[in-house]
């Protein structure tokens, strides 16, 4: 599945972008499991950021739908 | 109606916008860019976004402000890009019939923007180092 990054996880990962690899029916959950397995140095920036699907925050516990746009996102800092 | 823009935001134009004829207040945010933090000196900020995501969080925060007080009309844009100090980077302006209204809604489209919309800033600092603030 491929993940969109910003900030410091896109500066951290070295790529705007990764392809990480997911069990079938995986979770939210597995996809952070996973991020932090198979991106060792942004395991510690995605262990404190939410992970948004389609545009929503999404709870750990939510299924990944197919093809769902998601993105890595660090604690915010606008305004 | 909310904005992401790269062009210095007219928030005099905003404030003029929001007006009307039943509402008696008027309560315009800016947000600026600030030159000290703590024992730190700021030069500049770059502000980033998850540009979908962000636009629609922030139409979702103008229908929560809108739900909640009578609002005449709510105007809200972000800047992104590189900012220097001084620059205004976030602009909220709302009406409202009366005052306590429009700076209660004010408040909150401005703290709720803060707390959920995906915008990241990078502190430039004057030792030449850069942060992402991830707070």
């Amino acid at each position: 599945m491929r993940v969109l990054l910003f900030a410091r996880a896109r500066d951290l990962a070295g790529a705007h972008t990764l392809d990480i690899a997911l069990p079938a029916a995986a979770t939210v959950g597995d996809l952070r499991r996973c991020l932090a397995d198979q991106c060792p140095r942004l395991a510690g920036l995605v262990a404190r950021s939410a992970l948004a699907v389609n545009g929503d925050y999404a709870d750990d516990a939510l299924p990944l739908p197919a093809n769902a746009e998601v993105a890595v996102v660090p604690p915010v800092s606008g305004g | 109606m909310v904005r992401l823009t790269r062009e210095p935001i007219d928030h005099c134009r905003l404030t003029e916008e929001v007006r009307r004829s039943n509402c008696g207040a008027v309560v315009t945010f800016l947000g600026t860019v600030r030159d000290l933090t703590g024992d730190r000196v700021t030069v500049a900020l770059d502000y980033e976004a998850y540009p979908d995501m962000a636009a629609k969080k922030m139409a979702e925060i103008e229908a929560d402000t809108r739900a909640r007080w009578p609002v005449g009309d709510l105007l809200m844009e972000h800047r992104l890009g590189h900012l220097e100090v001084g620059d205004v980077s976030v602009a909220v302006a709302v009406s409202c019939p009366h005052r306590h209204q429009a700076f209660d809604a004010c408040r909150h489209a401005i703290d709720r923007l803060k707390e959920l919309v995906p915008i990241w800033k990078k502190e430039n600092w004057s030792d030449g180092t850069t942060e992402w603030v991830h707070p």
